[in-house]
């Protein structure tokens, strides 16, 4: 039983300790449980022990930089405030001058990462992303450039004209260092079907992935919850994923990301609950046992859900991240930055050690 | 030291100082597991109660002027205020409209204002209005007490006669006077605070009790706090509740940073675990957010306080979460959570509440 004898308050859950100790790979209905489970300090400890099994203490931050290139995008998904049309007010596409003079602005910082994600642009020639990544490789030639998810791999595969490998091969040969891993939403057909239906499918998304993973890419996956999606279908997309990782083992960590409803399509849905953000990273550490990692992404839930996430059964925290759209024309209301200071703090305070990782999380010497 | 606190808890024996000292040391996945245990024998239907009710802060003018507030101005202050009759009867109105069952009634320590002033505010409250008054913290009323030169019994039995219903426990801060002389210098001592609420209780009234922590005090001197409260209670048994929340930087002398949501949920667990006579702990939304109060419910707290119609102390700080009643209720029934409207008194009401 668990340390210091105190019972699960919900019963349902004690098989599954005994599962999770004797490191058994969880089912379906055991996802089920978890998610409909009301002992949310249960489900933590089930998540915090895997965790420490494969982290200790470790909490691992990135310093990384975000760009978002782009805005102007052809698919129209129902929950997102940041893509707009070309016509639309406020639609914008940086020039590949801005882009660089942004690297540069912060040339004097210690940034291992930068993250780029953008809308489809319908226009945007290849050469522009090839430019893009060769562009600040040069600027920074030791950064980690974590750019274009799956959807936005498809995308240039189009208008490349190529098929997906090599267009992967192209972008990896300019600089491109991983993928994120957003785009999923949710792998439901039914759920594809109402709020993004031009979106790539998800055996498309799962495709890219797995190609990359053939061609030495590492990526993310994530998960967009807290809409219209049922426990089901989460529990559906996290086996799913848990199967491609089987097959390539590719995949990085694993990103729960919160739906924000304002400037969506789904204006009238609330705010996740706090209730509701742990228990998908816990989750998500209990179902993904081949995911080395998980993330607690502090931009959709706050930097005090995210330092409590530590012990819900997140490993990572994201991060000193500077300049950020998406979420925030959705309505976030945490900072666009935290100092490292803070963080460190943050993450001390919650028992943890705090680790400075790269992309590929090896650890940078402080 | 785990194995025996966790044994002592379970058995629902009293933890002494050096236990609760032993209790921040612990992870916070076991903390929020003996609390919770706690909370289930205080409260074994998993039920979750709020109130609804508003929060008339009928001056701000203070002489006090502690350093931790951002709400206070002082006398002859252009922005000080004194709530005008009109305004009062139109934030009474609209708080039976929005189906209110009472009033916490808050404000400055005002030299202008005598006795008769507050007996008047209550009488129109209650009588008129018919709305329960929770009204006036130990710091209004020692003032009071003061500038009449009257006895606190006097105070309290004349407020009550005008229809006083409960005190809240607001001006507690930090029980310990080393903290009080440097945050709060020109507020009651931790005696005076104390002796408030004694005589409140002495006389039939029901108060809270508080707890304003993050700022210059130690966590032994919270727990120190604690303990004064419930030797109190011991003697008493008049506290109906509990309600900590971290200071609020923003505008303030102090400054500085708040608390973390993880400190704030091991001052709850604590809290709970410490005060073991009294009955109800509530979460602070107002302070914490909405994601870390649903969460906080899970580590001892059975009351998710008030809807708030009107803030005004807190916001004064730029802290302002809202929440409306169905938000409230949402927020509980999430959780797994029967919800259940409250009075001032922490009793279930029969309408109101339900589940989302």
């Amino acid at each position: 039983m668990p340390e210091a004898q105190l019972n699960f308050t919900d019963r349902e859950l004690e098989p599954l300790y005994e599962k999770v100790a004797a490191q058994e790979r969880l089912n379906h209905a055991n996802g089920l449980t978890l998610y409909r489970s009301a002992d949310l300090l249960g489900v933590g400890f089930l998540a915090d022990l895997v965790r420490r099994r494969l982290h200790g203490r470790k909490a691992y931050y990135i310093y990384n930089q975000h760009l978002n290139y782009s805005n102007i995008c052809v698919n129209g998904c129902k929950f997102c405030a940041f893509g707009k049309t070309a016509a639309e007010p406020g639609a914008y596409e940086m020039s590949l001058e801005e882009i660089f003079r942004k690297v540069e602005e912060r040339l004097a910082e210690p940034i291992s990462e930068i993250h780029i994600v953008g809308g489809l642009h319908p226009d945007l020639p290849f050469s522009y992303y090839l430019d893009m990544l060769r562009g600040i490789k040069a600027l920074r030639p030791a950064v980690h450039l974590q750019a274009f998810t799956a959807v936005e791999i498809a995308h240039l595969a189009e208008v490349a004209t190529m098929n997906v490998a090599d267009t992967l091969a192209a972008l990896k040969e300019a600089g491109l260092g991983s993928l994120p891993g957003g785009g999923a939403e949710v792998f439901s057909p039914r759920i594809r079907g109402d709020l993004c239906p031009k979106k790539l499918s998800p055996a498309g998304w799962l495709e890219v992935s797995q190609t990359a993973h053939r061609l030495g890419l590492r990526t993310n996956a994530t998960m967009l919850y807290g809409h219209v999606e049922t426990n089901e279908e989460r529990v559906d997309h996290l086996l799913r994923l848990r199967e491609a990782q089987d097959e390539t083992g590719g995949f990085l960590t694993f990103i729960p990301l919160a739906f924000h409803p304002q400037n969506t399509g789904l204006e009238d849905l609330p705010e996740t609950t706090g209730f509701d953000d742990l228990k998908n990273l816990a989750v998500a550490r209990l179902l993904l046992d081949n995911f080395d990692h998980i993330k607690a992404f502090w931009i959709m839930i706050g930097p005090k859900l995210a330092q409590l996430s530590l012990a819900f059964g997140a490993d990572d925290i994201d991060g000193t991240v500077m300049e950020e759209r998406i979420t925030h024309m959705a309505g976030a209301q945490t900072p666009m930055g935290l100092s490292r200071q803070h963080l460190l703090h943050l993450i001390r305070e919650a028992g943890c050690d705090p680790v400075e990782r790269d992309t590929l999380y090896n650890v940078i010497p402080s | 030291m785990q194995q025996r606190l966790t044994e002592k808890i379970k058995a629902g024996e009293r933890l002494q100082a050096e236990e609760a000292a032993a209790l921040w040391d612990l992870d916070i996945l076991t903390l929020g597991r003996l609390a919770d245990l706690v909370r289930r024998r205080w409260h074994p239907k998993p039920m979750v109660t709020y109130v609804v009710d508003r929060n008339l802060n009928y001056t701000n003018v203070c002489v006090s002027g502690c350093k931790f507030c951002a709400f206070y101005r002082p006398p002859g202050n252009p922005e000080g205020y004194v709530m005008d009759q009109t305004t009062l009867e139109e934030k009474l109105a609209e708080t039976v409209t929005l189906g209110g069952s009472g009033v916490l009634l808050q404000g400055g320590l005002n030299p202008n204002l005598g006795l008769e002033y507050y007996k008047d505010l209550v009488k129109c409250i209650r009588g008129r209005f018919g709305l329960h008054v929770h009204g006036f913290s130990p710091p209004e009323i020692a003032f009071l007490a003061r500038e009449t030169k009257k006895p606190l019994t006097e105070i309290l039995a004349r407020l009550m006669g005008a229809g006083l219903g409960s005190i809240p426990g607001g001006g507690a801060e930090i029980l310990v006077d080393r903290v009080r002389r440097a945050v709060s210098p020109n507020k009651c001592s931790t005696q005076e605070w104390l002796g408030v609420m004694e005589t409140a209780h002495d006389l039939g009234l029901r108060t809270t009790a508080t707890m304003m922590f993050g700022h210059l005090e130690t966590r032994a001197e919270r727990v120190e706090h604690l303990l004064r409260l419930r030797h109190l209670q011991d003697r008493t048994g008049g506290f109906t509740a509990f309600i900590p929340w971290s200071f609020q930087p923003h505008s303030t002398t102090l400054g500085g940073t708040s608390a973390s949501a993880l400190e704030y949920l091991k001052t709850l667990a604590v809290s709970r675990l410490v005060l073991d006579n009294f009955a109800n702990l509530q979460v602070s939304w107002v302070t914490q957010g909405a994601k870390i109060a649903q969460v906080a419910l899970s580590f001892g707290a059975n009351d998710f306080g008030s809807t708030m119609i009107e803030e005004n102390v807190v916001a004064a700080t730029g802290v302002s979460f809202r929440l409306s009643r169905e938000e409230i209720v949402r927020q509980i029934a999430t959780a797994g959570y029967d919800v259940r409207q409250r009075d001032h008194l922490y009793r279930a009401m029969e309408t109101g509440g339900g589940r989302s």
